[in-house]
């Protein structure tokens, strides 16, 4: 290839790119703004976020109870070495509220929940089944897109919240009744070391930013998938991909924000 | 699944989030920065306050009795001046007195109050007048570094 024709490769791909992202931009900016019409049929979010939220419970229940679990071995190992096994509590909930609490239930999330948005609606759209609703001139993005997005940035932030909680019992019941960690010490190193404002509020924002930027990935891939069943099965795994690696930056970006000093 | 179901199960979804969240911020954190019971604010001057800083606890007999609110420079006395804002349930008397001291060893800076035996109690706006400043490191090295050339000499002369 002459060099002429790699710079026209190169532009044409920048454009297109661009083009992609203000795409996406439009779309997040139509999702946000149907919002409040969809929220004139209750119900439909109601299904959403039984689909969602109910459905994911057991997986981010389970796995907070073993992430509970692993810190508190892990963490009694490390700390009993200096001597500081009574701050194992405090290493636990500092760990789950603010870092894996937030950033595990949203990988966990994107592979269950956004997954099967993406399916859905990758399949409507395979099925021509929301040209089908324009045709009646009823609106998808108020009927299915809106509804979808508002349950999955609800979810996010009480799954997260479960995740953490069920993971300082686990911790604690590992900690306390098997290993022999004292137990006034594990709670009240924590409560005196864990800040309501500055770890859990702050673990509950990322929990809602990674929840936005889930949801609208998962919705945005499988609005844009191809009719096909190939195209289908090709935009969860985008779906996942895509999630798992913006969560993972935007947790570098608000942690560096929230967590470091001045 | 019916909608009724369908509405109970989700709301059994959010009641179990909200309790999570309470869990976490009722028996898992501490309310440190919520607490909003009226305080006075004292000022101290001190000659070096080390590495205090705003939001540090003020406390008397090791209870957190208020914060530290303010940290500014006096350019006429070149003095740190600290603004405590002290719990209005605590009264101190006139004469107490005000040190910068170190949490654990080498932990952070924080004021501790001594009371005094006036009968006046401080009131806001007023000033600690007896303060102690913070224990600087490389001043102490230095210190002990001139004392012990000082013993050497003085072992010297003697022998001579």
């Amino acid at each position: 290839m002459n060099p002429a024709e790699i710079t026209a490769v190169l532009g044409r791909t920048v454009i297109d790119r661009l083009a992609g992202l203000g795409h996406a931009a439009i779309f997040f900016a139509d999702l946000v703004r149907h919002m409040f019409s969809s929220l004139r049929r209750p119900y439909l979010t109601i299904a959403q976020v039984h689909a969602i939220g109910n459905r994911s419970l057991v997986i981010i229940a389970a796995s907070g109870a073993a992430v509970g679990l692993v810190l508190a071995l892990q963490g009694y190992l490390t700390l009993s070495r200096y001597g500081q096994a009574d701050s194992l509590g405090l290493l636990v909930a500092l760990a789950l509220v603010r870092e894996l609490g937030p950033v595990l239930t949203a990988l966990l999330y994107a592979g269950r929940a956004g997954t099967s948005l993406t399916a859905e609606i990758g399949l409507m759209k395979a099925g021509e089944q929301l040209v089908a609703m324009e045709m009646m001139a009823v609106d998808p993005r108020v009927r299915v897109l809106a509804p979808r997005f508002i349950a999955g940035v609800l979810a996010m932030p009480l799954l997260g919240a479960v995740f953490s909680s069920v993971g300082i019992l686990a911790a604690y019941v590992v900690g306390v009744w098997m290993i022999g960690v004292d137990e006034g010490q594990f709670w009240s190193q924590m409560q005196s070391g864990v800040d309501v404002v500055k770890d859990v509020g702050n673990g509950i924002i990322k929990t809602l930013v990674f929840g936005v930027a889930s949801t609208f990935i998962a919705l945005y891939v499988g609005y844009e998938s191809k009719a096909t069943p190939e195209g289908v099965a090709l935009a969860t795994t985008r779906t996942v991909v895509i999630s798992s690696l913006s969560v993972l930056f935007l947790d570098f970006i608000l942690t560096a924000l929230m967590f470091s000093t001045p | 699944m019916s909608k009724k179901q369908t509405e109970i199960l989700v709301g059994g979804f959010v009641v179990l989030g909200m309790l999570a969240i309470l869990f976490l911020a009722l028996k898992s954190a501490n309310m440190a920065s919520f607490s909003f019971h009226p305080t006075y604010r004292v000022l101290a001057r001190f000659d070096e306050i080390g590495g205090l800083k705003v939001q540090a606890p003020v406390k008397s007999a090791g209870v957190t009795v208020g914060r530290i609110a303010d940290i500014s420079f006096d350019n006429k006395s070149f003095q740190a001046v600290v603004a405590l804002d002290i719990d209005r349930q605590y009264a101190f008397p006139t004469d107490s007195s005000a040190k910068v001291l170190t949490a654990g060893l080498l932990g952070d800076k924080y004021v501790g109050i001594e009371a005094g035996g006036d009968e006046k109690n401080i009131q806001a706006g007023e000033s600690i007048k007896m303060t102690q400043s913070a224990i600087v490191l490389e001043n102490l090295i230095g210190q002990f570094l001139y004392n012990k050339a000082g013993d050497a000499g003085k072992d010297g002369a003697a022998k001579k």
